[in-house]
């Protein structure tokens, strides 16, 4: 039939097993270890320094901010030498005049001008109010995909694909908790620019099966589904392909503000291409979507 | 599909050389056309501050200026009462429980009522009354809170804005955000430690007499000079709403810094008044619970004048004044977000994020012309065309550029040559089957347009929601991934499109080019 190059539906059981084992890793990796929050969700300060004396190191930086008032503090290397990204509990704006303090401590400590190049800090109100709009939108998105597909297509494909996008979504927050990346305001931006990604790349094979299903009344689910991926899989590659391209280059050069960002994104790319064939296509299979399925909804 | 009448291909390059010519306006100060695309504070530099106002003080400070009125109400209409006690967001008396009818009566009388003000906005009372036994509880109605904390917010941006607008930030943005928030962006600032001490005072003034006794009517408050105690009246002589100007100045003899402040002419009356009858005695200024200065009353001064000298810097007579000038807040405002960004590293960011857009533009467009030739070419130029459109619509609309943003357009260039991948790929399909090359192409684009719409819509519904909840520079992605995506569309299924046409039609046999 056709000229089928590679047999995807005989992968279906195994893939499936790898996808539900992945997600449950995932999930308790979410579930036990968390979400490394930054200071968007979990309130506190942010500050990226820049150090013009370049010999100063780490450590040296870490004991000046030995102050008790700031709670937890984390230290570390950003990018360039002498570049450093500082956070810390406490909630600098309490008080006003706290930043420059801070700033003097820091500078009379190590011994070298510090410039505050960037801060962040928030405080615990609307860093809760950040999260819980965060999962509003991503929920809200989902729904959405949802609503969409089921108006598009049957029931069954938009179930196909809601099990495709939480697939990912899980998945690529699981593989954030696992490297205990940060997870901040742009992390659910690529998680939602994700969530339209895989949708994007799911609809096309589906569009293809959907046609298919009309074409070929006597053939079974499986292999409309193979037919329809190996016809589509140029495409799949090729998109995927100029997406990750654009992506490493922001990943790679556009400076270390977008890292987690353009991170989560590849990330997202390779798990949604992925999953548009090895988790929504095997859905229809699994609900036994025939031609039937489509001509009788159409009578409706 | 390939079929376009000259009206067609005209208004289409038209609507490519307008968004050219807008995108074009950013590249020199234009005077004719004033649009712009705006970078975001993470790009250009600045401040975003979220305050917060707090108003719990504020119903407390109502309630307590109700006391009186209720009290000679209550007296006036011979109606007993005993146990009158202010808590934090209450009045609770004693009254008799056969009196309590016409308290109620008296207390909901619509006409002059100087106790409880009737909301007409709301067509409710400012405060309810409930009754239990014969104790009677007065608060504020939820309408009589809703109004208080609209009329102090009201007020609270107001006095903001005059403090910045003072200092001289250049295009400040200050909005309401919700009904307890106040949203400053300011640009390009380089010091917002002083803005946001600025920011965060209520700069309420009182001159109030230092008294020798303690007692019911006075309150110990400490010298900011030299930490020194002093007992001082809670009566309050003057205040800040009796200011009309103040102004930083050098003493003519000490040359040190002091404000030098104007009363209004009630202000001035009590200000002489108090001063002809207590010279000798010391007078503290107060500002927000702390005494700048507590000066001893040598002579009367009626002049409606008057000096403030605290030991400060040029720098803090001039903050002083400047808050004295706007005015206090009605209520103490907190900081509850701020994300400051310095001037240079948003160069940085700019830079970073406009070489990452070349080199993923120059990859993709290899990757297309190598895979495609002549059609990669085709597809090349609509992408070139897409640029020049997202810029000019972002243009159109002064659209605010963030870092994200940059990031969004990068992903549309990934993202973009989708649709023409996908067309092309079905013309391939078809031209397997079919002999005319024609009816090939017009089948393949014909065939692919649904797919292409259905996989965009899904993209844009993402983008739609996160400009909804999103904040600050991720909605700025939201944008541009959103503008991307129509302006692909456009670029795909008109301008691509267009071309693939000429190129068609041209060689019908399709000797010069292959898929």
């Amino acid at each position: 039939m056709m000229n089928n190059k590679i047999n995807f539906s005989k992968f279906f059981k195994v893939a499936n097993i790898f996808s539900l084992l992945t997600v449950l890793v995932s999930l308790l990796f979410l579930f036990f270890k968390g979400l490394n929050y930054g200071v968007d969700f979990k309130g506190g300060t942010l500050l990226e320094i820049r150090i013009e004396n370049t010999n100063i190191q780490i450590q040296d930086i870490r004991s000046s901010l030995n102050i008790s008032e700031l709670g937890d503090v984390s230290v570390k290397q950003f990018g360039k030498e002498g570049d450093f990204l500082i956070k810390f509990e406490k909630n600098a704006n309490e008080n006003e005049k706290f930043m420059s303090e801070l700033k003097n401590i820091i500078s009379k400590k190590i011994g070298s001008a510090v410039n505050f190049r960037r801060v962040e800090s928030v405080g615990p109100k609307v860093s809760s109010e950040l999260l819980k709009q965060g999962l509003t939108a991503i929920a809200l998105a989902l729904a959405a995909m949802l609503f969409y597909i089921w108006i598009r297509f049957e029931w069954q494909f938009s179930i196909g694909a809601i099990v495709a996008l939480i697939h990912d979504v899980v998945i690529t927050l699981g593989i954030f908790s696992i490297l205990s990346f940060e997870v901040n305001l742009s992390i659910v931006a690529a998680v939602l620019t994700i969530v339209g990604y895989s949708m994007n790349d799911t609809v096309v094979i589906f569009d293809r099966i959907r046609e298919n299903l009309l074409k070929y009344s006597k053939i079974k689910t499986n292999e409309i589904t193979d037919i329809s991926v190996n016809e589509t899989l140029s495409r799949t590659i090729i998109t995927s392909l100029t997406t990750l391209l654009a992506l490493f280059s922001i990943f790679i050069l556009g400076g270390e503000i977008l890292k987690g960002f353009s991170f989560a994104m590849i990330l997202g790319v390779v798990i949604g291409t992925y999953s548009s064939i090895y988790v929504a296509s095997p859905v229809l299979s699994f609900f036994k979507v025939t031609q039937k399925t489509l001509l009788k909804d159409d009578d409706i | 599909m390939l079929s376009f009448t000259k009206i067609k291909v005209l208004s289409i390059y038209l609507i490519l050389i307008l968004t050219i010519f807008f995108a074009s306006l950013n590249l020199k100060n234009n005077n004719l056309i004033d649009k712009k695309v705006n970078l975001g504070l993470d790009l250009q530099g600045g401040s975003y501050i979220l305050l917060e106002i707090d108003t719990n003080p504020l119903v407390n400070q109502k309630l307590q200026t109700k006391v009186i009125p209720i009290k000679k109400l209550l007296n006036k209409n011979e109606i007993n009462f005993k146990d009158f006690i202010i808590s934090q967001n209450n009045i609770s008396l004693t009254v008799d429980v056969e009196k309590q009818k016409k308290f109620e009566n008296l207390f909901f009388k619509q006409q002059e009522n100087t106790i409880n003000n009737f909301i007409p906005e709301y067509n409710k009372f400012e405060l309810d009354i409930e009754f239990n036994q014969n104790k009677v509880f007065i608060k504020f109605s939820n309408f009589g809170l809703v109004s208080l904390n609209n009329a102090a917010l009201k007020q609270s941006i107001e006095i903001i804005r005059r403090r910045i607008d003072d200092v001289g930030t250049k295009e400040p943005t200050i909005l309401q955000r919700g009904d307890k928030r106040i949203l400053v962006e300011l640009p390009g600032i380089d010091n917002p430690e002083r803005i946001k001490e600025l920011l965060g005072k209520t700069a309420q003034l009182t001159f109030r007499l230092v008294s020798q006794e303690d007692g019911f009517g006075s309150e110990k408050l400490i010298l900011y000079e030299n930490n020194e105690e002093l007992t001082v009246s809670k009566r309050i002589v003057i205040s800040g709403d009796n200011l009309v100007d103040a102004q930083p100045q050098f003493d003519n003899q000490s040359n040190q810094p002091l404000v030098r402040f104007n009363l209004d002419r009630l202000g001035a009356q009590k200000f002489g008044r108090i001063t002809t009858e207590n010279i000798g005695r010391r007078l503290a200024i107060v500002l927000d619970n702390s005494v700048i200065s507590a000066p001893s009353i040598r002579e009367a001064i009626t002049g409606g004048t008057g000096t403030i000298s605290g030991g400060f810097s040029f720098q803090e007579a001039t903050d002083l004044a400047l808050l004295l000038r706007s005015g206090a807040l009605p209520a103490p405002i907190n900081i509850v977000e701020e994300r400051t960004v310095g001037p240079d590293l948003g160069q940085d960011s700019i830079d970073a994020g406009v070489f990452s857009l070349i080199i993923g533009f120059t990859l993709v467009i290899i990757f297309m012309f190598i895979k495609y030739r002549i059609f990669g070419l085709v597809s090349n130029i609509s992408l070139v065309a897409n640029l020049f459109m997202m810029v000019g619509i972002l243009t159109i609309l002064e659209a605010t550029l963030t870092l994200p943003g940059i990031a969004g357009i990068i992903l549309t260039v990934g993202m973009a040559v989708d649709s023409n991948v996908l067309i092309y790929e079905r013309i391939k399909e078809e031209l397997k089957t079919e002999k005319s090359i024609i009816h090939a192409f017009d089948t393949g684009y014909n065939k692919a347009k649904i797919t292409v719409i259905d996989a965009n819509v899904t993209t844009l519904i993402a983008a739609v929601i996160l400009f909804i909840f999103g904040s600050g520079p991720v909605k700025g992605f939201a944008v541009t991934l959103g503008i991307g995506i129509i302006t692909t569309l456009f670029s795909a299924y008109f301008i691509a499109r267009h071309l693939t046409s000429i190129i068609v039609l041209n060689d019908k046999q399709g000797k010069y080019f292959r898929l």
